[in-house]
C-alpha cells in the first residue's frame, strides 16, 4: 500500500474527503447525527451513541442506555447532595467552630451497601449482554476472514473472493442484512483494532491470536470502519467501509466478483 | 511538651536547630534534606507538566480541522506518546509522591527527615536523569518513541520502531521506575519507623496513610514494569523473543505485564491526590474527616483490588476471562464511592471556607466523580467493546487522572505553598485561575465523550468530515487552550508572591496536622518542639482545646468527663 503523508501527499486530504462525502455511494453512517452542531441536535434517548446496526451492537446500545439512566439517578443524588452541602453550609460564619462529628456508622454502612448493590446490578446486566454479544454461531450463513496489516485490510470470502486495500481506495466489506456472518480476525504484523462505530463494536486483531465474532447486520447502508488500536505511522488512514445489502443483492455481488478479482 | 530534652534546650536559642549548610545552587545540588528534595521534585515535575501541556496544545491545534496540517503524522505520534509518558511517569506521580510526600510526610508524623536521606537524593537524581533521557528522544535520528505510552508489542519491536528514540524511552522509564521504587521504600520506612511518640498508625493523617498505601503499591507494580522494560530492550537488541510470535513469544504477554503495572499505576497516581483532598476538606470545613477508619480501609481496599483488574484494559483482545475482571473492576467503585461520600460527609455540617485550596479540591471532587461514572461504565465488557480506544476512553482517563492531578494537585500546592516558602499566594488570582481551569477543563473533555461515542478513535491526527466530530473537536481545543491559559495565571501568581511576598506565618489555614506546628518554612530537621499527639489532629487540639478530639464523642458532642491537660 502506498505510504501516505499529508505533508508529502496533498492528495491524501482529498482522498479522505472523497471517502467522506460519498463519491461512490457513501451514505452518512450517522443518520441520527444530523448537523455538525451535534451536541444538541442528536436524538435525546440515544445519548450520543450509535443505536447499533447489528443485533449485537443494538444489545450493547441498550445496555448503554440503561447505564445512562442509572448514571443520571446517581449523579442527581451525588451532585445534588454536594450542591446542597455547599449552599447550606457555605454561608459566611466567620470562625465559628461547627459540631465536630467524626463518624456515623449507620450512614457509612448505607453508602457502602447501596453502591455495592448498584455495581452488582451492572455486573449481571453486563454478563447477560456479553453472553449474547460474544456468542459465536456454530452454523453461520457466511464465514469471512478479516486480515489486518500495516496499513490496510483484507476481507476474504469463502469462494476465494478477496477484497484488499489498494492504492487510492479503501476496501469495502459487503455483508448480507439479517444473516449472521462469522468473522475470523487475524493480524499479519502488529496489534490492530477492527472497529465499526455504527456496529458499536471493536475487537483487537492480534498477531499470534485468532479471534472469532458474529455480526448480524439489521440495517442497510454503508458504514465507516477503521483501525482503533495505534499500529504505527498511518494508523489514522487505515480505514475501510462496510456495505450492508439484502441477501439477494449479496449473492449477486459475490457471484459477480471473479475469483480473486480484486486481490 | 517536647519530644526530647535536648531539643527543648535548643528551642530557647534564636538559631534553633540552626543548620549552616550550603546555600543556593550548591544546596540544591547536594542536599539530602527532604524539604529541599521535595521542592526539587515539585518544581521539576511542574516544568515537565508545562512541557507536556505544550504538547497537548499542539495536539489540540492539529485536531481543530479534520485534516489538520500543524504537524506531520510521525511528529503527532511522537507528541502524544511523550505527552502521555511525561504526564504519567514524570508529572502526576513525581509531583505528588516525590514532591508533596517528600516535603509533607515527615512533617506530618513529626519526623526530622526521611529514613534514608541519601537514597532520597538518589531518587531525585535518577528521576531527573530519566526525564531528561526521555526528552532527548526528540533530538535523535528517527525522533522520539512513537508507539504510545503503553508501548504495545510488537509495534515497539526494533523492526517496527527502529532507532535510538524508543531505546531512550525504555531507559527513561527504567530510571524513573527505580526512582519511584527507592522513594517508596523510603516513605514506607519513614512512616513505619520515624513516627513521633503518640503518633500511632490510626492517628496518622489520611495524606500520610495514602502515601504509605501508594508506596506499597509501587513496590508491587513498578518492578513488573522495570522487568518488562528489560525484556523489551532484550527483544530489541539481544535477540530474545519474549514478545515476537515468530520466535515463539507472545505479544499479549506484553499487555499482561504492562497492565499488571499499569492499573495499580493508575491508583499510584490517584491515591496521593485523594490524600491531599482528604487534608483540605476537613481544614476548610473546620471539622475532622468524616469516617476516618472507613477511609483508611477504603484506601487499602482500592490498593488490593487494583492488583486484580489489569485485564480490563484487554477486554477486546478476546484472550481474557471477562466476568472475573469485570467483577473486580466494578467492585473498585465501592471503596471509591466511600471516599466520595466521606468527603461530602466531611463538608456536611461544616463551616465551609471557600479559599483557593478548597475550590481546587471541590473541582477535583466534581471532575473525578464524573470520570468515575464513565469508569464504572467502561468496566462493563460489552460497553467497552463499543468505545474501546475511542475518545470516550480519552475523556474518561483525563477526567479521572488529569482532573485529579491538576485540581487536587493545585489544591495541595496552594494549601502547602505557605509551608514550603513562608509566603502566601494571592487569593484573587488563585480564584481566577480555578474558575478558568475548571470551566475550560470540562469544556475540553466532555465533548470528547461524545466524539468517542460517535466513533472517533484515539491517537489519530486526521478524521473524517462525516464523523460529525469537527465541532466537538473545536470546542475541545478551545477548552484546552483556555486550560493552558489558566496555568499562565498561576505563573503570574507565583511571580507576584516571589517579588512582593506576604508572610504566611506558621499556620495560616488553622490546619490540623503537625506540619502546621512548625515554622514556615520549617527549620533544618523540622521541629524544635511538638504538641502532644493525642488524636489525628494534634495542632487542632492544641489550638481549640474546648473542641479537642480527645474530648469529643464520635458524633461531635463533648465527652461527659472532660479531660484537662
Amino acid at each position: 500500500m502506498r505510504k501516505l503523508n499529508f505533508r508529502r501527499n496533498p492528495q491524501a486530504g482529498q482522498r479522505l474527503r472523497r471517502l467522506a462525502l460519498g463519491k461512490s455511494g457513501w451514505r452518512t453512517p450517522l443518520a441520527l447525527g444530523g448537523s455538525a452542531l451535534a451536541l444538541s441536535a442528536c436524538n435525546v434517548t440515544d445519548f450520543g451513541m450509535h443505536t447499533g446496526a447489528t443485533t449485537q451492537g443494538h444489545d450493547i446500545f441498550s445496555l448503554y442506555q440503561t447505564f445512562i439512566y442509572m448514571v443520571i439517578v446517581v449523579a442527581i443524588v451525588t451532585f445534588g447532595g454536594l450542591l446542597y452541602v455547599l449552599v447550606r453550609f457555605g454561608r459566611k460564619n466567620g470562625d465559628k467552630v461547627p459540631r465536630q462529628r467524626h463518624s456515623n456508622v449507620k450512614i457509612e454502612i448505607v453508602y457502602t451497601v447501596i453502591p455495592a448493590i448498584i455495581v452488582a446490578a451492572i455486573f449481571f446486566m453486563s454478563v447477560g449482554t456479553e453472553n449474547k454479544v460474544d456468542a459465536v454461531s456454530p452454523n453461520p450463513s457466511l464465514n469471512l476472514t478479516v486480515t489486518a496489516f500495516q496499513w490496510g485490510w483484507r476481507f476474504t470470502y469463502p469462494n476465494g473472493v478477496s477484497i484488499v486495500s489498494q492504492g487510492q481506495n479503501y476496501p469495502q466489506m459487503v455483508l448480507p442484512e439479517g444473516e449472521t456472518t462469522k468473522v475470523k480476525l487475524v493480524s499479519k504484523d502488529v496489534v490492530h483494532g477492527f472497529y465499526v462505530a455504527a456496529f458499536d463494536f471493536s475487537r483487537y486483531a492480534l498477531p499470534g491470536v485468532t479471534n472469532y465474532f458474529d455480526l448480524t447486520p439489521n440495517k442497510l447502508g454503508t458504514f465507516v470502519g477503521r483501525c482503533s488500536q495505534l499500529c504505527g505511522l498511518y494508523h489514522a488512514e487505515m480505514l475501510f467501509s462496510v456495505r450492508v445489502v439484502t441477501p439477494a443483492q449479496f449473492t449477486a455481488w459475490l457471484n459477480s466478483q471473479g475469483k480473486g478479482a480484486t486481490a | 511538651m517536647t519530644i526530647a530534652e535536648e531539643r527543648s534546650e535548643l528551642a530557647h536559642e534564636p538559631e534553633a536547630g540552626g543548620h549552616h549548610g550550603p546555600t543556593g545552587i550548591y544546596k540544591w545540588l547536594t542536599s539530602t534534606d527532604h524539604k529541599v528534595i521535595g521542592k526539587n521534585y515539585m518544581y521539576t515535575s511542574l516544568v515537565f507538566l508545562m512541557i507536556a501541556g505544550a504538547m497537548a496544545m499542539i495536539i489540540r491545534a492539529q485536531l481543530v480541522q479534520p485534516d489538520g496540517h500543524i504537524v506531520s503524522q510521525q511528529m503527532y505520534n511522537e507528541l502524544f506518546t511523550i505527552h502521555g509518558s511525561i504526564m504519567l511517569y514524570l508529572f502526576a506521580g513525581p509531583f505528588a509522591f516525590g514532591g508533596f510526600a517528600n516535603f509533607i510526610l515527615p512533617l506530618q508524623i513529626g519526623a526530622p527527615d526521611m529514613a534514608f536521606p541519601r537514597l532520597n537524593a538518589l531518587s531525585y537524581w535518577l528521576y531527573l536523569t530519566g526525564g531528561t533521557t526521555m526528552l532527548m528522544g526528540f533530538f535523535v535520528t528517527g525522533g522520539a518513541a512513537a508507539f504510545g505510552w503503553v508501548s504495545y508489542a510488537p509495534l515497539s519491536s526494533y523492526t517496527n520502531s527502529p532507532g535510538p528514540g524508543p531505546d531512550l524511552w525504555i531507559v527513561a522509564i527504567a530510571l524513573t521506575g527505580f526512582s519511584g521504587i527507592f522513594t517508596a521504600v523510603n516513605l514506607v520506612t519513614t512512616a513505619f519507623y520515624l513516627r513521633a511518640p503518640g503518633m500511632t498508625m490510626f492517628r496518622m493523617p489520611i495524606f500520610t496513610w495514602n502515601m504509605v498505601v501508594t508506596g506499597i503499591l509501587i513496590l508491587i507494580a513498578f518492578p513488573i514494569l522495570t522487568a518488562a522494560m528489560v525484556m523489551l530492550y532484550a527483544d530489541r537488541h539481544l535477540g530474545t523473543h519474549f514478545f515476537t510470535v515468530a520466535g515463539g513469544g507472545s505479544p499479549v504477554m506484553w499487555q499482561n505485564l504492562f497492565w499488571f503495572f499499569g492499573h495499580p499505576e493508575v491508583y499510584i497516581l490517584a491515591l496521593p491526590y485523594f490524600g491531599i483532598a482528604s487534608e483540605i476538606f476537613p481544614v476548610f470545613a473546620k471539622k475532622p474527616i468524616f469516617g476516618y477508619k472507613g477511609l483508611v480501609f477504603a484506601t487499602l481496599a482500592i490498593a488490593g483490588l487494583s492488583t486484580g483488574v489489569w485485564a480490563h484494559h484487554m477486554y477486546t483482545t478476546g484472550t481474557v476471562l471477562l466476568p472475573f475482571f469485570a467483577a473486580l473492576s466494578l467492585l473498585i467503585a465501592v471503596p471509591t464511592g466511600i471516599k466520595v461520600f466521606t468527603w461530602i460527609g466531611t463538608l456536611w455540617g461544616g463551616n465551609l471556607q471557600f479559599k483557593v485550596p478548597m475550590l481546587f479540591a471541590l473541582g477535583f471532587l466534581v471532575t473525578f466523580t464524573m470520570g468515575g461514572f464513565s469508569g464504572v461504565m467502561l468496566a462493563s465488557p460489552p460497553f467497552d467493546f463499543a468505545v474501546h480506544d475511542t475518545y470516550f476512553v480519552v475523556a474518561h482517563f483525563h477526567q479521572v487522572l488529569a482532573g485529579t492531578a491538576i485540581f487536587a494537585g493545585f489544591a495541595g500546592f496552594y494549601y502547602w505553598y505557605p509551608k514550603l516558602t513562608g509566603r502566601m499566594m494571592r487569593e484573587g488570582l488563585g480564584k481566577l485561575q480555578f474558575w478558568i481551569a475548571f470551566i475550560a477543563f470540562n469544556m475540553t473533555f466532555i465533548p470528547q465523550y461524545l466524539a468517542g461515542l460517535r466513533g472517533m478513535p484515539r491517537r489519530i491526527p486526521v478524521y473524517l468530515v462525516t464523523d460529525h466530530v469537527t465541532f466537538l473537536n473545536q470546542v475541545s481545543s478551545v477548552g484546552a487552550f483556555l486550560t493552558g491559559f489558566s496555568f499562565l495565571i498561576w505563573l503570574l501568581n507565583l511571580w507576584i508572591s516571589w517579588r512582593k511576598p506576604i508572610a504566611a506565618g506558621d499556620n495560616p489555614w488553622d490546619g490540623h496536622t503537625l506540619e502546621w506546628a512548625t515554622t514556615s518554612p520549617p527549620p533544618h530537621h523540622n521541629f524544635t518542639s511538638l504538641p502532644p499527639i493525642r488524636s489525628q489532629r494534634p495542632v487542632w487540639d492544641q489550638n481549640h482545646p474546648e473542641y479537642a478530639d480527645y474530648n469529643t464523642e464520635h458524633d461531635g458532642t463533648p465527652k461527659k468527663e472532660v479531660e484537662t491537660r
